[in-house]
C-alpha cells in the first residue's frame, strides 16, 4: 500500500487536565493517485490525522508510512494546502510560486520558467506581478495551488482549503482542482466539513466522528468524473454520507400528524 | 483632499503658536534677550542660513546621526535576529537588556567621554544608544510572533537556516522592526542634539550652546525650531517609507 496508516493515535496532554485523544487507533490504507475526503465535524481529528501524514506532528502510538517508510518530519514530497492560504505576502504571485523551488536550488533563469508553466496552469499568468492583498480569495488559494504543484509533489494534503470562501467560489475551486488532479495524477487527501464537497471530489470518503477522533466508515463514491451535482446519482451518495452521520431522518416517523 | 485640509489645520495651528508668541513679547513682561521676538528669531534663522553655520552644522549633525542611527539598525536587527531565534539565549539577556534600557544616554555621559574622548565619538555612541534598544525590542518581539503557518509551510518546503532566517522571518517580523526603527529614530533625534551638547565643537546641538554662549538668545530659538522642523521631516519620511512598503504588502 502507498500510504499505510496502522493503529495511529495522537494524545494531547494538557497541564493539570490529564489528556485528551485526538485521535484513536486510525487504520487506513491509500492508493496511489487516489482522492480521499476525510469528512467530519469540527473536533473530529480529521486535521491531525492530515498533520501527522504532512509530519507536521507525530503519532503517540501506531504508525504513517509512505511507500514503507515511517513519517518523521515534512518533506517537499507531500506539500500542504491551507485554509488561510499561507502565501507570504512580501512576496508576488511570481516569487511566491519560486519559494519552493529556491530550496531545491534551482537555477534563477530555469525556476521563473517553471513557476511562469505553473502560473498559466492555474490561469493567473495576468496576475503574475501582483501582490497576494491585490488577489480576491480563490485566486490566493490558486497561487498556493501552483506554488505546491511546482516542487511537483506526489501527494498533495488539503485542509479545509475552500473553507474560507464563498459558495460559488468553492465550487470553481472544486471543478479547478478535480481538473488539476485528473491533469496531474497527484494523490490527494483532502480534509473538509462539507458533504457535498467530499461526494463531488473524492473517490473514498473517510467519516470520521469526534472524541475522540476516530474513523467511522469508509464510503466509496462510485461515480465517474467530472460529476453532476444535481444528478440523481450523486444525491443518493450524498443521502448515504448523511445517514453515516445520523443526519437523516429515518423513514419511520415517530410523529403523527 | 486628506494631504490639503491636514497642511491647511497644520499652518492654522502653527500660526496660532506664533501670534500667542508674537502677544506675549508685546505685553513686555519679559526682556527681549529672555523672549526673543519671533520676527527677530525668523530673522537669526536667515542669518545662519546666509553665513552657511546652519549648513556646515547640519552636515555634521546629519553625518553622526547617520553613523550612529545605521549603526544600531544594524546591530539591534541581526542581535535581535538571533535572540529572538534562540528563546534559551534571549531569557538570559532579556533581564541584562530590561535593565539597561530604562537609563537614559545622558547618564552615560561621563563614561562615554572617558571612552570615546571629545568630537564625533560621544555624539555617536549617544545615538548609538538611544536607538538600540527599540531596535533590538522591537526586533525580537517581531521574530517571536512570526505567524506560524509560514514556519510550517517554511518546513514544508524544506527551507533551511540561513535562508529561513532572511526569506521567511525577516521579512515576516518587518512590521514589527519598521515600527522599532522608526520609534528609534525619534528618540535617536532627541538624543543627538544632547549628544553634542557635550565635547562636541560643530553640530546642530554645539550650534545652541554656542548661542548661548554668545548671549545670542535668537539663535538659542532659532536652533530649537530647526532642530524640530528637520526632526520632522526625518521623521516623515520614515514613515513615507514604511507605508508604502506596508501598504504593497495589504498590512494597514
Amino acid at each position: 500500500m502507498y500510504i499505510s496508516i496502522n493503529e495511529a493515535s495522537r494524545q494531547y496532554f494538557i497541564k493539570g487536565k490529564g489528556s485528551t485523544n485526538a485521535l484513536h487507533k486510525v487504520n487506513l490504507d491509500i492508493e496511489k493517485g487516489e482522492f480521499i475526503c476525510l469528512l467530519g465535524p469540527s473536533g473530529c481529528g480529521k486535521s491531525t490525522l492530515l498533520n501527522l501524514i504532512a509530519g507536521f506532528d507525530k503519532p503517540t502510538s501506531g504508525s504513517v508510512k509512505i511507500n514503507g517508510e515511517a513519517v518523521t518530519k515534512p518533506s517537499e514530497n507531500r506539500i500542504t494546502i491551507f485554509q488561510n492560504y499561507g502565501l507570504l505576502p512580501w512576496r508576488n504571485v511570481l516569487r511566491n510560486v519560486e519559494l519552493g523551488l529556491e530550496a531545491k536550488n534551482i537555477p534563477k533563469k530555469k525556476r521563473r520558467v517553471i513557476a511562469e508553466e505553473y502560473i498559466e496552469l492555474v490561469g493567473l499568468s495576468p496576475y503574475k506581478n501582483h501582490y497576494p492583498a491585490q488577489l480576491s480569495g480563490g485566486m490566493q488559494q490558486r497561487v498556493a495551488l501552483a506554488r505546491a504543484l511546482a516542487v511537483d509533489p506526489e501527494i498533495l494534503l488539503m485542509d479545509e482549503p475552500f473553507g474560507a470562501l464563498d459558495a460559488m467560489t468553492r465550487m470553481n475551486m472544486q471543478d479547478e482542482i478535480e481538473r488539476l488532479w485528473l491533469e496531474k495524477k497527484k494523490t490527494i487527501i483532502f480534509v473538509t466539513h462539507d458533504i457535498e464537497e467530499a461526494v463531488f471530489l473524492a473517490d473514498r470518503i473517510v467519516i470520521m466522528t469526534p472524541s475522540p477522533g476516530k474513523i467511522k466508515s469508509i464510503v466509496k463514491v462510485p461515480l465517474g468524473r467530472k460529476r453532476d451535482r444535481t444528478g440523481a446519482d450523486f444525491l443518493k451518495i450524498r443521502d448515504k454520507v448523511f445517514e453515516e452521520f445520523g443526519l437523516k431522518d429515518s423513514v419511520e416517523l415517530d410523529y403523527y400528524l | 483632499m486628506n494631504i490639503l485640509k491636514k497642511s491647511i489645520k497644520a499652518v492654522v495651528s502653527i500660526s496660532a503658536l506664533i501670534i500667542i508668541w508674537q502677544l506675549v513679547v508685546l505685553t513686555g513682561s519679559f526682556e527681549e534677550s529672555l523672549l526673543p521676538s519671533p520676527a527677530v528669531v525668523f530673522q537669526g534663522i536667515w542669518e545662519i542660513i546666509k553665513d552657511g553655520t546652519l549648513f556646515t552644522n547640519f552636515k555634521v549633525s546629519i553625518a553622526r546621526f547617520l553613523t550612529g542611527y545605521l549603526s544600531a539598525v544594524f546591530a539591534g536587527v541581526i542581535l535581535g535576529l538571533l535572540l529572538g531565534w534562540n528563546k534559551r539565549i534571549w531569557s538570559y539577556v532579556d533581564p541584562v537588556v530590561q535593565v539597561l534600557r530604562p537609563v537614559s544616554p545622558i547618564a552615560w555621559f561621563p563614561f562615554i567621554v572617558l571612552w570615546f574622548g571629545i568630537g564625533d565619538g560621544p555624539a555617536v555612541v549617544t545615538i548609538f544608544i538611544a536607538a538600540f534598544y527599540p531596535i533590538l525590542l522591537s526586533t525580537v518581539s517581531g521574530v517571536g510572533n512570526v505567524d506560524a503557518v509560514y514556519l510550517k509551510v517554511a518546513d514544508n518546503f524544506e527551507i533551511k537556516q540561513p535562508a529561513l532566517l532572511f526569506k521567511i522571518i525577516l521579512p515576516s517580523a518587518f512590521p514589527l522592526i519598521a515600527n522599532g526603527l522608526h520609534l528609534a529614530l525619534g528618540s535617536a533625534w532627541v538624543f543627538l542634539v544632547a549628544g553634542e551638547m557635550v565635547g562636541a565643537q560643530s553640530g546642530l546641538g554645539f550650534m545652541i550652546i554656542d548661542a548661548r554662549n554668545s548671549l545670542r538668545s535668537d539663535l538659542v530659538f532659532a536652533g530649537i525650531i530647526i532642530i524640530g522642523v528637520l526632526g520632522l521631516l526625518l521623521d516623515r519620511l520614515v514613515g513615507l517609507l514604511e507605508s508604502r512598503i506596508k501598504r504593497q504588502w495589504g498590512i494597514f
